[in-house]
């Protein structure tokens, strides 16, 4: 019997690996995006190495031009390519918004299903570096309110992983949301498997079990909601936690479940508050369970303002473990 | 006379291929217009009348796996690549037969067996979608091009611009074809646009460009046809400004109070269709038996086609939630 030694890589390694295998799988996977190829590998080295192997034909360098970017990888997705294209920012989706809300989303549904859209949007977002309001944002909501768009939004380098590989084999166009203080932080390491370890979009994780409160969440804050948990476990408190992984496609039944168990939720994620997902995840909470629950779906999320640059309104912006400790226990007053 | 006469001009059965086109282009528009007219159907309608001799310009040169991308006025290039009739007819009226399921509607019009793979209503946006058209074909080593339309309103429009850059920077076989009627949308291009012509705009990007009077056929013809053959020997892309006119205004029911009467009147004395039609017969290119025979043809196939659109149903609402995604998500 042989065991394994835990491989412990961050989330910047684990999605190299997985474009790695994706690319090695199927030469009709090609990445594009701003800076990407050699001797930089993109502006987080996320692609590091890639463009050597693979060749600059298939690790393209692009000008900065988003549209552009989006366009040629719909383009290239219609006719029969694997595109993963790298907006180096989610703020940046702003300027490249019509070709994902209009044509990567649609053209499946316009064309009355003769023509598909399956690729793939590698962005990078969040708040905690001081970048500012330009370069802070988590704005899945923003894809999720768009019929034709997958939206998944990482919590760790294993899932990273297992999730960007099953998004670029995915039939549709996929958001892939990867949290930006989490791609080099040994903090935020873990066992990685090595080789084609796919995580199918749709499943959630139920990460720790509990009874008295399920706490939903996704990307960097399911590691506060855990930490949260942790500290209402020595006040006697029992905390589930459900990283959902994927918003688009939605795996409603787990959460449902977990709630029917608890009979009290929290949703908690970075994004502003105001029609984030936690208001659409609530709401379907409510209509599902309306009666049953012991106390309404509590929010936790960020504040309704731009992202702040000065380091003290920046972390007032973010939802901290504070903040979810402070809303599990109004539900059980 | 609109035409021009040159020695190496296209051999007399592309002549006849041409005017076939328009004359189908022609023939459907107008049958939709007077159906439009008479309260017989209803929807949204972009009229291609005056721009025919573009597309079939360029469409016959192409193979049915070169691809071709337009816009919401794009009825003339879907018929010059091919959709068929009946599909299109169908598709525009809402119908479950349409080539979309009646669920893209004339403004998403989509045919790949065609090569008709991209009609978009945003104006500019199949610019940098038709580089992934040519980057796919770069990338599969195949000599496929692809031929993107747009307005001269689109050259305006950030997507153009980073389009053409891109397309530049990575030699793509891609043919940018700006159908330049003079308008975009209630505005004519000396208010809009900052050059006297669109191609001018080619030396921004070390791009090849041209002006061709656009309802000039054999003109449109050679400068298609130098543009498609450069693309398909790998040496990148074409801007291709083809000079129109648009007779019927932005769209049905366009009161074109901004549009000259006595321009309008004169593009529309000058119609490139019937005046080639004529020089084709004066220069003997064709028999008046021959292009009769072509246009009964067509009215009956354009008659044929409105029955089936017309009798067919609509699609079954089960068909709200297919094709949003591979499977269904509510």
């Amino acid at each position: 019997m042989t065991t394994t030694e835990p491989r412990i890589i961050p989330m910047g390694l684990a999605l190299n690996e997985a474009m790695d295998i994706a690319m090695g799988l199927d030469e009709k996977v090609f990445l594009l995006g701003e800076d990407i190829a050699e001797p930089s590998g993109g502006v987080y080295k996320i692609t590091k190495g890639l463009s050597t192997k693979y060749g600059t034909h298939r690790v393209r360098k692009t000008p900065i031009s988003e549209a552009a970017i989006i366009g040629a990888a719909v383009g290239a997705a219609i006719a029969g390519y694997k595109p993963v294209a790298e907006i180096m920012i989610m703020d940046f989706i702003a300027v490249c918004l019509d070709q994902i809300t209009n044509h990567a989303a649609k053209i499946r549904y316009m064309s009355g299903g003769q023509t598909t859209v399956p690729m793939v949007i590698r962005t990078s977002a969040g708040a905690g570096r001081q970048f500012g309001a330009q370069h802070s944002e988590m704005l899945e909501a923003w894809a999720v309110h768009t019929p034709g768009l997958k939206v998944v939004v990482p919590s760790n380098p294993a899932d990273a992983k297992g999730l960007l590989i099953s998004s670029i084999f995915d039939p549709d166009p996929v958001l892939f949301v990867e949290p930006m203080l989490m791609y080099w932080d040994p903090q935020y390491a873990c066992d990685v498997p090595v080789g084609d370890n796919r995580i199918p979009l749709g499943k959630a994780n139920v990460v720790r079990e509990g009874k008295d409160v399920t706490v939903i969440s996704y990307g960097k804050q399911v590691h506060d909601a855990v930490k949260a948990a942790e500290i209402l476990a020595g006040e006697g408190v029992s905390v589930e936690v459900i990283d959902l992984r994927t918003l688009v496609p939605l795996d409603e039944a787990t959460v449902l479940a977990s709630v029917s168990k608890t009979k009290r939720a929290v949703v908690v994620h970075e994004a502003v508050t105001r029609c984030g997902f936690g208001a659409e995840l609530s709401s379907r909470i409510h209509e599902e369970l309306f009666g049953t629950l012991a106390a309404p779906v509590a929010r936790v999320g960020g504040q309704n303002t731009p992202v702040p640059y000065a380091k003290n309104l920046e972390t007032a912006f973010v939802p901290q473990v504070a903040d979810i400790v402070a809303a599990i226990k109004s539900l059980n007053k | 006379m609109a035409t021009t006469n040159r020695p190496d001009s296209p051999d007399r059965e592309t002549l006849v291929q041409m005017y076939e086109i328009q004359n189908k282009i022609k023939t459907t528009d107008e049958r939709f217009r007077s159906m439009l007219t008479s309260g017989q159907i209803q929807l949204i309608y972009y009229s291609p009348r005056g721009q025919e001799c573009i597309s079939a310009g360029y469409a016959v040169h192409l193979r049915p796996d070169d691809y071709v991308v337009t816009i919401y006025r794009g009825l003339h290039d879907h018929l010059a690549k091919g959709v068929p009739m009946r599909e299109l007819w169908a598709e525009f009226l809402g119908r479950s037969t349409g080539t979309c399921k009646g669920k893209g509607g004339p403004m998403h019009i989509t045919h790949p067996d065609s090569g008709l793979v991209v009609t978009t209503g945003i104006v500019g946006s199949g610019i940098p979608i038709a580089n992934g058209f040519g980057l796919a074909a770069q990338l599969a080593g195949t000599d496929q091009v692809t031929v993107v339309n747009f307005g001269d309103g689109a050259s305006n429009i950030g997507a153009f611009h980073e389009g053409m850059n891109m397309a530049a920077v990575w030699k793509l076989p891609v043919i940018f074809v700006c159908q330049n009627n003079l308008y975009g949308e209630h505005t004519p291009m000396s208010m809009s646009t900052g050059v006297e012509y669109i191609s001018e705009r080619g030396a921004a990007y070390g791009m090849p460009a041209v002006t061709v009077n656009g309802n000039d056929p054999v003109a449109m013809w050679h400068a298609a046809g130098e543009a498609i053959a450069r693309a398909r020997a790998g040496e990148g892309p074409t801007l291709i400004e083809a000079r129109t006119y648009r007779f019927y205004g932005h769209l049905m029911g366009d009161a074109m109070e901004y549009m000259p009467k006595e321009e309008r009147k004169a593009a529309m004395a000058a119609d490139p269709v019937p005046a080639f039609r004529a020089w084709l017969l004066e220069n003997g290119h064709a028999s008046e038996a021959q292009l009769a025979e072509i246009e009964d043809k067509i009215v009956a196939m354009v008659d044929d086609a409105v029955e089936f659109a017309m009798n067919s149903p609509e699609p079954s609402l089960d068909e709200l939630y297919t094709d949003v995604y591979e499977e269904i998500i509510k």
